[in-house]
This record gives structure tokens, sequence and C-alpha cells, in this order.
């Protein structure tokens, strides 16, 4: 919309503005206009909130705002004590009460294009009503007041109006009754339950449904609608579209992702009503509460809901940093409600929110590492722990049987790393994968870190001294951002060739530096595994192709002739996920002259996912250096000062050393068998993890926002105009999650229950639900939005408490019906005289379907199912995943569960507006467009639908057409057809029946969609009758009323 | 937003008109389809906001031909003798330092000469590479921009950019911009169509829907793309058994229940259903209709040098005119396979052989039809490549310098305007961003840039962002 057709606070009554475009577009959109209720042009009490600060907002404080950098003349207009001073020029922009002496009076009348304010070129002149306020307001005092949304709520007295006793009608009524309006009446029954069931469970009420309603009454059919695990897969959805859900990475190649697990971690939360700060708390920083749960590591999947770039030759940094502005904007659309995104380059020109402060905010979620795990099922993680429990019992014996355990495990850790070479890591000076397309990093330690696009081989060239150098290290580390910690890319990770060459001074050409003695710490017993890209068919096309196997297991494998065959340290399920190390030497010691360049080359065995992800490469000058049969976790861990050791270092070095004593054997025995036992995880998920101490990320502030341009450090801080971050010992990530939905915080109840209003009226009472800030639009009851805030956490942030506050007032159960009178004075119902009326989102119109169709499967969460998605829609897809259309009951799951590609939104449910993931979404269009049309007609599953009620009418709606065509158009509206309806309906069927009898249709075409198939039909039942009902389901699929919520 | 609430009134007067024929009937026949009927005009246009624009109108459409992975401006309209002649040796690093590379990040940069000669062409004998002698025939009508740049270099922030102004997603393509301010005259079609086809390089990166997004705009203006194989629009086809008669008897049932309810409910959205269940049969006949290529002779299939529908960009540059003459306002056309970080020389050819004679067809079978004087041409990658080889054979992405071109609806053709350095590796005069790019073509269309603007988030929103952008006004007929 463009500026003019907001209606800002009352008093800005749309006078057209001088410009020629806007002013047609007035014109154009009159009916827009007329939303602004009418009201008196200049309203007799100015208030500062409702009627100057728009003003100034919108016309003044760009240039006269809180931005020192762009601030105009020296002068602010949105502080008080500023204004009255005036800028540069020296004059008071106010002088209280009094009008005509205040410069900012003079300037917004004066005639000079360069006296005049705002400047012309802004296009933004007042008009005379904007004036005359201006005026008035300065008359009257000037006072200001600090915004309303970043003043704390508080709970008014609900007006009192004669009979009504619910707070929410007290509020809506007195606004009424000032604008001389009267509420609708109720809504009939069949409406009521109809409303009640779309908006709490996202599904039409059956006829057995609205029986139990008449029978049941209302308020216990909200309670068992609340109560119903249908509940939670309806509001599940309205917070994925905040949080950006999406079942792939997006971006070019839009690979799949794990996600569902926190899907259904959003589902159950909301099925159990967990308290909306608690919500908030555990997606932010579950994994740092206090014996954090798996469920709680899994909710910090929110934060990585955002798009992750994987396409070739990306900087990853690049790529993270556009994550972390996504993740500030998501936090800001859903809990702060501020629009944060101007921030990232400049301070905030209206709200207060600078640069530094944005900075502030994205230093508290910075300090993580990108993590994915497996997630366990509730059978699994009580497995896990038992396995647990198991291994800690075994080492409890262990320690009681050698009561100087400590003394000992120092002693073999001293021992195990006295005889060690000494390494030095080389320091790389160009790193790339070999079609350029990975940029890995070296870090301090001389670790290299591989993450973004994936390749099989990967180059990493240097000058290190080479004077006498005898053998290299490869050592594979564990780090944060992998999956499981690594070392892979991926689960596994091979290196089927280690190649070292180098290239003197002058050289031209490199030159291989010949490898012996390959030993490493661990290596599995040699065996054969599928040879990668192995084609049969070429194979036994070529006389000496290759074999369709290779061997994997022992290190010298990745320096023998043979390309394929790998070195595979793979100490089974979940504890491969420790470093390892391999040694090997040159055949002659290197002495090379300085400035000689040394490469070199690894190269995965089965493919990029294969690849290290971590890695260190080290040089050494000892005479016969090898790697020690000892976990390479544990000498990491014994070579780290006793203080400075980690958990998992303790354990490492525990495990290795307790495997060294030859009388343990039999308890070691007992904790390998309980690691076998381990449980194969499902699924996965990306998650939150705070970066060890040694990895601590800084954050600075980037200049204009660009990644690579740092200036000063910032630490964690707030906004200082948001209320304060109590000190706390809580971790920063932890600090500032509990900080989002602390009870003093201005916006995060007034955000949440504005939300819950929207979904079940259409739209928020702050019409803008993700920016609360200075540039919305003041709300039409502000007064009730604060009471239901403030009643919300007066509730322990109940949801469900907030919904059924809301759906038990009267305002929610008026009728929609209006007159045109009524429709033209306000045509947005801002002022909610009438009940909500709109088509629902895709989910539920899809969901309708299925469910008056008969078709629905009812089960909740698992992974996401693949819809049918026309072939030249998948064909057009970069890359091609496998798409295994759903057949079956999960075909028919509820539209939550549809498999979600960022790169293709789904055609069925991205007709009716489903966003599809790229940005936080807080509101969704709402559009009416010839592509719904075509989808409601001929989409496969609405067809399949319309197949379904066919069946559902002939067998459930009595022998005659006539009751069958009442039971049917109530499975669609909930109401019974009226006489004409029905009349023509039957007529319809009647010329249908006719015609089908005459051979002009093919009956078990139109019944199942093919020509050689008869339909499942029902006794008593033809193919024709199932033909005739089949056309006549479309029709009632396709009503208005079907696919819109009254 | 609530999308018919802010309808036009023109559009609501049509919608009221036809929701009255639907009170005022007792049953089905009365409201018989006009589409039925025969009269395809029934289905009202799309509506703008800016109806009608408030500055001079040059152009009323726009055809954007935009060409994917990156064309390199060194093999196509940027003439570099000097980087022929610096071929092999390193590249200044005065020009290069502290400029973020792709996959050149961190290697020794080697200046890359052009693959292929340069020779004179058109009225003003102007170098364009010997690949691309159809569009040098027709350079009178075309203005060739050598110094544009853009701020992304990775394949889809760069288009998101080209095509929304900003490389986050989630604001409003162009043409959704375009189709939002000056409708639709396209009464039985979208008015924002996207067409692609794919190269025989095998480059062929992503687009995703997300670049013909509407972004916060009504979803009614987002692209809709025709595809080349099965149905051109999605589920455009009617399921089994269900004939263009049968259809349209359901829909008039359909129509017919919901004006009953209509009259009694007076929600203004019936009345919008109403009329795109019309306009989803009117589509149903003419989309096949503009997809079936049958009419056009010889002589323009010749012309185009396509065979109809076998997908290429010379049949959609085909298709590109079919949609002009049905009065759809915004047109893009995305052709792949332009990503050569390797084998430029080979790869280029192939492209110069699927688009040279095609641009020039377009051209010159809109002039013919006296078209192109109202329709703006525009010709652009997301980005250029560098002068610099990548891997002794390619060029990696680039953002200091591309070349476009523009064309018709107001454009002074013949023109060279800007230039990059001798090396062409950064615009040097008369440099051009792609706001300037986006505010002249809205310039062309009638539509202040500075002034056309959607309240998001807080701010009022345009296409050309906040930094400012200029219109070029030198290569203004």
């Amino acid at each position: 919309m463009s500026r003019l057709a907001r209606t800002r606070g009352g008093a800005r009554r749309s006078t057209p503005t001088f410009h020629p475009g806007l002013r047609r577009f007035t014109v154009a959109a009159g009916v827009v206009l007329a939303a602004s209720i009418a009201r008196a042009d200049v309203p007799q009490r100015i208030d500062f909130v409702e009627h100057v600060q728009p003003i100034l907002a919108e016309h003044c404080t760009h240039c006269h705002g809180r931005d020192a950098a762009t601030r105009q003349g020296g002068l602010r207009l949105d502080v008080r004590d500023a204004a009255l001073a005036g800028g540069e020029s020296g004059l008071a922009a106010i002088a209280v009460g009094r009008p005509a002496e205040s410069e900012l009076v003079r300037r917004i009348h004066a005639r000079d294009p360069d006296e005049i304010m705002p400047p012309p070129h802004e296009n933004k002149p007042l008009t005379s009503d904007e004036r005359a306020i201006l005026e008035a307001w300065i008359a009257g005092g000037a006072e200001y007041a600090g915004h309303w949304a970043f003043e704390p709520p508080r709970k008014a007295t609900p007006p009192a109006v004669p009979g009504v006793e619910h707070p929410i009608d007290a509020f809506v009524g007195a606004r009424l009754a000032e604008r001389g309006m009267v509420p609708a009446p109720q809504a009939d029954d069949a409406t009521l339950c109809r409303r009640l069931w779309l908006d709490i469970v996202g599904l039409p009420p059956s006829p057995a449904d609205i029986e139990a309603f008449r029978r049941d009454g209302y308020e216990r059919t909200v309670e068992s609608l609340l109560a119903s695990p249908r509940y939670g897969e309806k509001w599940a959805r309205h917070w994925l579209d905040l949080a950006r859900y999406s079942d792939s990475n997006g971006y070019e190649k839009d690979l799949p992702r794990d996600m569902w697990a926190w899907r259904d971690w959003v589902i159950a939360a909301c099925n159990r009503d967990l308290p909306y700060d608690q919500f908030v708390i555990e997606q932010i920083a579950g994994d740092l509460l206090p014996n954090a749960t798996q469920d709680q590591v899994v909710a910090t999947g929110f934060l990585r809901n955002s798009m992750l770039n994987e396409e070739g030759a990306i900087i990853a940094e690049e790529f993270r940093m556009v994550e972390m502005f996504d993740r500030i904007d998501c936090v800001g659309k859903a809990v702060l409600g501020l629009s944060t995104q101007c921030a990232q380059c400049h301070s905030h020109k209206f709200d207060p929110l600078t640069q530094d402060e944005y900075f502030g905010m994205f230093a508290f979620l910075n300090d993580t590492y990108e993590a994915r795990s497996y997630v366990y099922t509730p059978e699994q993680q009580r497995a896990l722990a038992a396995i647990g429990a198991e291994i800690a019992a075994a080492e409890e014996e262990i320690r009681r049987l050698r009561p100087h355990w400590q003394a000992e495990m120092e002693a073999w850790a001293a021992a195990a790393v006295a005889p060690l070479p000494a390494w030095t890591p080389i320091r790389m000076e160009e790193m790339h994968s070999s079609g350029l397309l990975t940029h890995p990093t070296q870090r301090a330690d001389g670790s290299i870190l591989s993450i973004g696009h994936r390749d099989a081989t990967h180059f990493f060239d240097g000058r290190p001294d080479l004077g006498g150098v005898t053998g290299l290290q490869l050592e594979a580390l564990t780090d944060g951002d992998l999956f499981m910690n690594g070392p892979g890319r991926d689960d596994r990770w091979t290196v089927a060739r280690l190649q070292v060459q180098v290239k003197k001074p002058e050289a031209t050409a490199w030159e291989d530096v010949k490898l012996v003695n390959a030993t490493a710490d661990f290596s599995e017993p040699e065996q054969m595994v599928p040879r990668p890209g192995f084609d049969p068919k070429k194979a036994a096309a070529a006389k000496d192709g290759p074999s369709p196997t290779v061997s994997v297991g022992p290190v010298a494998n990745m320096i023998d002739a043979d390309e394929h065959s790998a070195w595979r340290a793979d100490r089974g399920h979940l504890v491969r996920h420790q470093p390892s190390v391999a040694v090997v030497q040159f055949e002659k010691p290197l002495d090379l002259p300085a400035g000689t360049q040394l490469r070199i080359v690894l190269k995965a065995q089965g493919g990029p996912g294969d690849m290290l992800g971590c890695c260190r490469l080290s040089l050494t000058k000892d005479p016969s250096p090898a790697a020690p049969p000892i976990d390479h976790a544990a000498i990491l861990a014994a070579r780290t000062p006793g203080a400075e050791r980690t958990d998992a270092d303790r354990t490492a070095l525990f495990a290795a050393w307790r495997r060294s004593v030859p009388d343990l054997a039999a308890l070691n025995a007992r904790i390998a068998a309980a690691w076998a036992k381990a449980p194969h995880a499902p699924t996965t998920v990306m998650h939150a993890a705070s970066r060890s101490a040694a990895r601590h990320r800084p954050t600075h502030l980037l200049d204009r926002g660009v990644w690579n341009q740092p200036k000063h450090e910032v630490q964690p801080h707030v906004p200082a105009g948001l209320h304060p971050l109590v000190a706390s010992d809580d971790p920063p990530r932890l600090a500032f999650a509990k900080w989002l939905v602390d009870p003093r915080s201005p916006l995060a109840a007034r955000v949440a229950v504005n939300r819950i209003w929207l979904t079940l009226f259409g739209q928020g009472l702050v019409e803008t639900p993700d920016d609360f800030g200075t540039r919305a639009p003041v709300p039409e009851h502000r007064a009730l939005l604060d009471w239901l805030a403030v009643d919300f956490f007066e509730r322990g942030w109940s949801q469900k408490e907030a919904i059924r506050q809301i759906v038990t007032s009267a305002t929610y159960r008026q009728s929609s019906l209006a007159t045109p009178e009524a429709v033209a004075r306000d045509p947005d119902n801002r002022l909610l005289a009438r009940g909500p009326r709109f088509r629902p989102d895709a989910e539920v119109v899809r969901d309708v379907v299925l469910a008056v169709s008969g078709l629905l499967t009812e089960k909740v969460g698992g992974p996401s199912v693949y819809p049918p998605v026309p072939k030249n829609v998948l064909d057009f897809n970069y890359v091609q995943i496998a798409w295994p259309e759903a057949t079956g009951p999960d075909r028919y799951r509820r539209s939550l569960y549809t498999f979600r590609r960022r790169s293709m939104p789904d055609p069925a449910l991205g007709t009716f507006d489903a966003p599809n993931g790229d940005i936080s979404c807080a509101r969704r269009v709402r559009s009416n467009t010839p592509l719904a049309a075509l989808t409601g007609l001929n989409e496969p599953i609405f067809v399949e639908a319309a197949r379904g009620l066919a069946l559902r009418a002939l067998a459930e709606g009595g022998t005659d057409d006539a009751s069958r065509v009442e039971r049917a158009f109530v499975l669609c509206t909930a109401r019974p057809p009226t006489a004409t309806e029905k009349d023509v309906l039957l007529a319809f069927l009647v010329s249908q029946r006719r015609r089908l009898a005459d051979g002009w249709l093919d009956p078990r075409e139109i019944a199942t969609g093919d020509a050689d198939r008869l339909p499942a039909l029902p006794a008593g039942t033809t193919p024709q009758d199932a033909a005739a009902w089949t056309l006549l389901a479309r029709v009632l699929l396709n009503l208005d009323e079907t696919v819109t919520k009254n | 937003m609530n999308d018919s609430r802010r309808a036009s009134a023109d559009l609501r007067a049509a919608l009221a008109r036809r929701a009255f024929l639907g009170r005022s009937s007792q049953g089905v026949g009365a409201v018989a389809l006009a589409s039925l009927a025969g009269d395809r005009a029934a289905a009202a246009p799309l509506p703008g906001v800016l109806a009608p624009p408030p500055l001079p109108q040059r152009a009323k459409r726009v055809i954007w031909l935009s060409m994917a992975g990156g064309p390199s401006h060194l093999e196509t309209f940027d003439h570099k003798p000097k980087l022929a002649e610096m071929h092999g040796q390193p590249m200044p690093e005065s020009l290069t330092k502290g400029q973020q590379l792709a996959q050149l990040q961190g290697q020794k940069l080697v200046c890359f000469g052009p693959q292929h000669p340069f020779v004179p062409m058109g009225p003003a004998g102007t170098h364009l590479c010997e690949l691309f002698p159809h569009i040098g025939s027709v350079l009178g009508e075309i203005c060739l921009v050598r110094s544009m740049t853009t701020e992304a270099i990775n394949h889809d922030p760069a288009h998101m950019f080209m095509n929304t102004g900003s490389q986050i997603a989630g604001r409003p393509s162009m043409g959704s911009w375009v189709t939002y301010g000056l409708g639709s005259e396209a009464a039985d079609l979208p008015g924002f169509v996207v067409l692609t086809s794919l190269g025989k390089g095998g480059q062929n990166q992503p687009i995703a829907a997300r670049q013909w997004s509407s972004g916060f705009l009504p979803s009614r203006y987002q692209g809709v793309q025709l595809r080349g194989r099965g149905d051109p629009v999605l589920y455009l086809g009617n399921p089994a058994g269900i004939t263009r008669e049968r259809q349209g008897r359901d829909i008039s049932v359909i129509n017919a229940l919901n004006a009953q309810h209509d009259a009694l409910t007076g929600d203004p959205e019936i009345a919008t259903r109403i009329a795109q269940y019309e306009m989803a049969f009117a589509m149903q006949a003419s989309v096949p209709e503009l997809m079936d290529m049958s009419g056009e002779s010889a002589a323009t299939l010749e012309l185009y040098g396509c065979r109809p529908g076998d997908g290429s960009f010379a049949s959609n540059c085909l298709l590109a005119r079919r949609l002009a003459e049905r009065g759809v306002r915004f047109i893009q056309l995305y052709h792949k396979d332009w990503d050569h970080h390797g084998g430029v020389k080979d790869g280029v050819r192939l492209k110069a052989e699927e688009i040279d004679r095609a641009c020039m067809a377009l051209i010159t079978d809109l002039k013919k039809l006296g078209m192109l004087d109202s329709t703006l041409v525009v010709w652009a990658g997301e980005f250029g490549r560098t002068p610099m080889s990548q891997g002794g054979s390619g060029r990696d992405h680039h953002n200091k310098a591309m070349t476009v071109w523009l064309a018709g609806g107001g454009v002074r053709g013949g023109l060279v305007h800007g230039a990059s350095d001798e090396l062409g590796y950064a615009a040097v005069e008369n440099v051009c961003t792609v706001h300037d790019l986006h505010a002249t073509m809205l310039h062309l269309l009638g539509i202040r840039h500075d002034a056309f603007s959607v309240k998001f988030q807080g701010l009022d929103a345009k296409l050309t962002g906040v930094e400012g952008a200029r219109v070029i006004g030198e290569i203004l007929a």
C-alpha cells in the first residue's frame, strides 16, 4: 500500500496530495481511504501518541530524529528538550504554548521551496489538518510521551458498559458507543461451531460435531477443541511461518534438510501449552538450560531455520553472517515485534535501536556453532540412558578396583606423549578444492575447517621450512560446526589419497614426494565396500574394467597406488565422532631451499560427504615419526594441562588409559559391548550449540552491515530504549532469551496476543504484527491490547488461556453479516462491529477439503510427506532430489506435513499464499487469484477429494439424492442448503445423470481418473452415481463458503 | 493486507455488476459465463494503483531478457584490446586489491584476453564480439550500457538484487512492482509472465520462484511462470473425463451458488472469487491459444530460427512477442547457462548461437508490428565476469563491470553509454547501478521511481532502494 492508503490514527484524513501519481491512487482506491473512520478532522483533544507522533514519524524524524549521522541542521524533533532548544539556527523549533513563535510552525507554512518543511523533494507534504494538529499541540503545551509500545502495558479497568461482562466486549463496546455504532448480533450455531473448529483445530466440524456443539454448548466445545491434539497442528503452523520453517536449505542447490524434529517439538509445545516465555527461551537457548533435555536442544533449531548457502565458491563466513542477520530479523519480527533490518547498516531512523545495539543483540547469538546432531525417539533416549548407566557402572567398578587410578592415568598419559615427535603445523597460503569451490579456513592452532560447499578433493599449499623434514602428520579433528562434531563433513569420513608435492622457487611444475610407512592411531581391518560411482554396465563393457568393490581400512591405503582404496578409522556408530591421527614418512628426508612450495592433496573416497571437515597438517624432523596406537583424543587431552581439560578430554583420557590396563579387559569389553548397543536415530536436527572458550567468536560492528568490514568489537548488550537486562550468571545467550520474554518487556506479551488476535480475526489489533515501532499505525483498540497482554502473562503466558479468553467474548461470536453502510463505514472492520469472515490459511483450505472428503489421515508428527507435484515443476529444479510421492494414508496427511522445498513452493499451498520459508513471515497475504481457482478445480488432491466426497455422500447420505445433497452440503459448510441451493444442485445432478446415461461422459474416468477402473462403490450405487456425484462434489468443494471461515 | 479490499474502484465496479447479475438470477442458466458466450473481455484486467501513470509513458510494457549465470562482457559487448595485449600477464594489483572474488578468492590473478575477435558493427561501427552479427545488425535500435555494476557476486543473491533491488529475499520483483503500479491490459492472461529456457552447455543454474515473487505486494502481482512442457500454467488442464464444456458448466454452477450467497453476505471477496473463476476459465482457453504457434508464418519462424514450442530461447522470444500483443505488462525471459568458469570460448559460442538471432528477431518483429516504440527490451545478466583467468579457460563472477543493453520504448538506439577501464575490470565512465537501471525503466514506463513506494516495516520501500538512484537520462531518446 502506498503511504496514503494507510490510516494512521484518526486524524490523518486522506486529503489528496500534490503528487500526481499518488493522487490518482487515492482516487482509484477511494474505498481504501474511506477506511479512515469518520471523525472530526482535527481532534478536540490532541493526544501525542495518537495524533502527533505519527506525523513526526512520517514527515520529520527521518532527518530530525535519533540517527545523528543523517540529522539535518542539528535539529531533533523526537525529543522535547531538543525540539525546544532548536537546531544550529538557534531558533526554538517549538515555543511552548506559542505556535506563532515556533520555527517549526513557520517552516511548515513557508511558501519558499527552500524554507518549507518537509522539503518538496521528500514528496511528503503535510496536509492542512496535519499542520493544524501540530499547531494545536504546540498551543496546548507540546507535551511529549514515549512511544506507547515501548511503555509497559497497563491493565486498565474495562469500561462499564451496561449488560456487558466480558472485558473484551466492554472495551470494544465502549469504543463502538463512542462512534455511535452497535455490535452485530451473535452468529448462528452452525457458523459459530465451524468458526471455532477452523480457528482452534483448523478442521471443519462433521455433522456429528455440530450436533455435539448444540448438545454440549459453546464453552465445552471450546474446551474439547483446545484439548485436541489437532490444536497443536493448527497453531504450530503459525509459528512455523514466523520461524521460516522449511525442509530444504534454500539458495541455489536447495538440498533437503532434516528439521521435522523441530517442527514436531513446536506441535508438542503447543499441545502441552508450554508457557510462551518458556517456549521462546527454549528456542533461543534451550541447550543452555540446566540439565538440558534432547527436546530443549531440538528447540534451538528455531535459530537454524535460516537459509543455508552451499553454492560453489561461496565464502562460508559471508553466508553465516547472512544467517545471523536473518536470525536477528526473525527474533525481531516474531518476539520483539520490531523491524531490525535497517539497524544492520545504520542506526534505526525511528525506533530506539542504534547500529551498536543491533550488533549488541547479534553478539548474544553469534558465539554459537552451527551444529547438527542425531535426534532419538523417547524409547531410544531411554535405551541410551540405560547404556550410559551401564558404562558409568563399569567405570565406577574400574575406579573401585584401582583406587589410584588418577595417578596411574596421569603417569600413563605422561609416558604416552613423552616419546612423540615434535610437530609443527603448516601455515597454509592457499586452500581450496578441486573446482575452487570450497574455501577452507585455517585457525591460529593450525587446524583447517571446511564448511560451505562440499568437495571430495582438497588442496592445501604452504611454504614451510623444508630443511630436513622427515614426515607429515594428518590429524582428523572435531569441530562443533560439523555433524555430530565431525571430523567428517557427514557421518563418516575416509582418506583415499594423501599426496605430497613440492615446487622449488624457480620450478614450473610440481614434483611428487614419495610417502612410506603410514601409521595411524586407529584403522579398521581391510574390508571391501562398493566402489564409489561404480556402473556395472560400463564395467561389463570394458575389458579390464574396475572391480565393483574397493578396500577400506588400513592407513597404508591412502598412500598406495589405488586412488580408491582408503584409510578408514570408523570406530563404530556414535564413537566414530572423535579425532584420529595418521603419520607418513617421506622416503627420503626433504631438504629444500627456502621458498619451496609444499602442496598436500586430500581425496575422500565416497564423495564430498566423505571429506574431512576439520584437519591439521604438520611436519617433523624426527628421524622415524609414527602415530602411536592410542586414541588421538587421549593424546590431545594428555597434552592439555589438567586445569584446562574439558569433560570430553577427561573421558577420552580415562577411556584410553583403562584400555591400556590388561587387568581391565573384561570391564573394557563390557563398556565396548554397551556402546555397540547404541540405537540408530531416525533423524537429525540442526541446532545451536555454544562455542568452546578456546573458539570464542567475538562480535564486531560491521561497517554498513557488510560482512567483511568489521569495526570495533561489540559486547552483548540490549537496546537502551527497552527494558534492562538483569545481571545473572546465565550464559549470554540464555540471558538474552530470558530478557526477550521478561515480564517487564513492553513488547513480548503485546506481540504474542496481537498475533493470536490476528489469527482469529484475520487482522491484528496492531495492523503490523512484526512492527510495533513508532511507524506502526496506532491501534484502534490500544487499551484492549494492553489488557490482553497483561492478562496473558498474569495467566502464566498460556496461549490456550488467551485463545479461550478471546473466543468466549461476544465480540468474537458476532455475525459477519453487515449492512452495506456498515461495510462502507469500516471496510477493514478495525472497530470490530461485526464478526470475522475470510479465506483461511492455505493449510486450512486443503485440510478442509481432505476432511470433508473423508480422506484425511490423522497422525501427528514424523518426516514430511511428499505431495503430488506436476512433473514439469519437479523437472524445473536445479538439483533434483528424490521425490517419493506419498501414496496410501500418508498422501492425505494434514498439509502441515507436506514437504516444503524453498525453491519450489508447494504448487497447491503456494497458490493459497503459504510462505516458502525464505524469511520470517508474521502476516500472510490473502490473495484470491485465478490460479487458486484452477487449483481448486484441477489439482490432483482436490480432484481426489471430490471423488472421496462423492463416495462419502453416497455412503452416508441416505438413499435419495435430496438427502445426500443435504449431507454433502453440511459436510462442506456446516449448514443445510437453502431451498434454492438445493434446487440448483439437484437440477445439476439430474443433468449430469442424463449426460452420463447418454454416453457423453465416461463415468469411470470421472469417478476414478482411470477409464479402466471402477471406484469402490457403496452398496446399491452405480458407477454413474459415483461420476455424477464426483461432479457435484467438485462444485461443493469450490464454493466460497467451503474455503472461507465465517 | 486484504487483497480485494484494496482493489481499485474499477475492479469493484466490474465485480458489483457481475454480482448484481448473479443476485438477480434465479437459477443456473442466468449466470452463463461471459466466456462461454464468447466475450473474452468480460474478465477484468488486473488494475494498477497508478492508472494513468504520473509521467509521460514512453514504454507500455517490458520484455526483460535475463541472461542467467553471468555473461562475460568481454566475450560479448565490451571491446578490450588492451586485455588481449596483456593476456597471460599478472593483473595489476592496483585494480584488484581488497576485492572479494568468488572462486578466485586467494588465487593468483592473471589477465585473460578476450577469446573471440571483436569487429565493427552497426551504423556507428561499434565493436562487438564477432559471434553476435545479428544483434550487430539491429544496433541502430540498441543502447549498450558498458558501465553497469552490481552488488552481489553469487548467483542467487545477484538475481535477487537484479530483480528486487535487494540481495535479501522478501522484496517484490520488478515485474510485480510494474504490474502493481500499472496493472495489466490483458483480460485473460496474468500481467507478469516468466519464461525460462536452458542452454546447451549444461551450466543451467536454478532460477527459484522467489525471483518473481511479489514480496510484500499482493500476490496477484506475482509473476506467473509459463512452462514449456506439461501444463504451461499450473493445473490448467482439466481432470480426466472433464471436457471444456463440462468445466464451463461446473464453474457456472459454482458461480451461481456463490452469487446467491453473495446476495446474503455482501463480502466483496465472493465477487472477487466469482471473477477469478471466470478468469481461470478464460485462461484455460487463452493460454493454450497463446502457446499454439501454428498460426505464425513460416517467415516469422525463420526470422526467429525456432520450431514452435521447442522450449528454446528463440521460441520464448516469439512467445514474448505474443504476450506483448495480448497486453501482458512485464515479460521476463530467463536463458541459463552463462556461468563460464571454464571454457568461456566455446561456452559463449554456444550461447551466441542460442540468443543472437533470437534477440535480433524480437526487435525486428516488434518494430515491424509497430510495437517496438512502446516496448522496452532489456538484456542483462546478474553480473559480469572477471578479466582474470580462471583455470586457464574461464572467468569468475564479477560485479564491478558488466554490459547490459536496452532497446525500444523511449531508449536512444545506436548509443554506447559508459565504459569500463581498459582491462574491463571496473566501470569508470558514467558508472551505473542496478538501481539506476530500475529507475530508468520505471521512468520510461511513466513512473517516478522516488515516489513509487509501499509501506514495509515502517519504511517507504522502493524498487530503487534507499541509497538513491538516478534515471540514466543520457540514454533516453
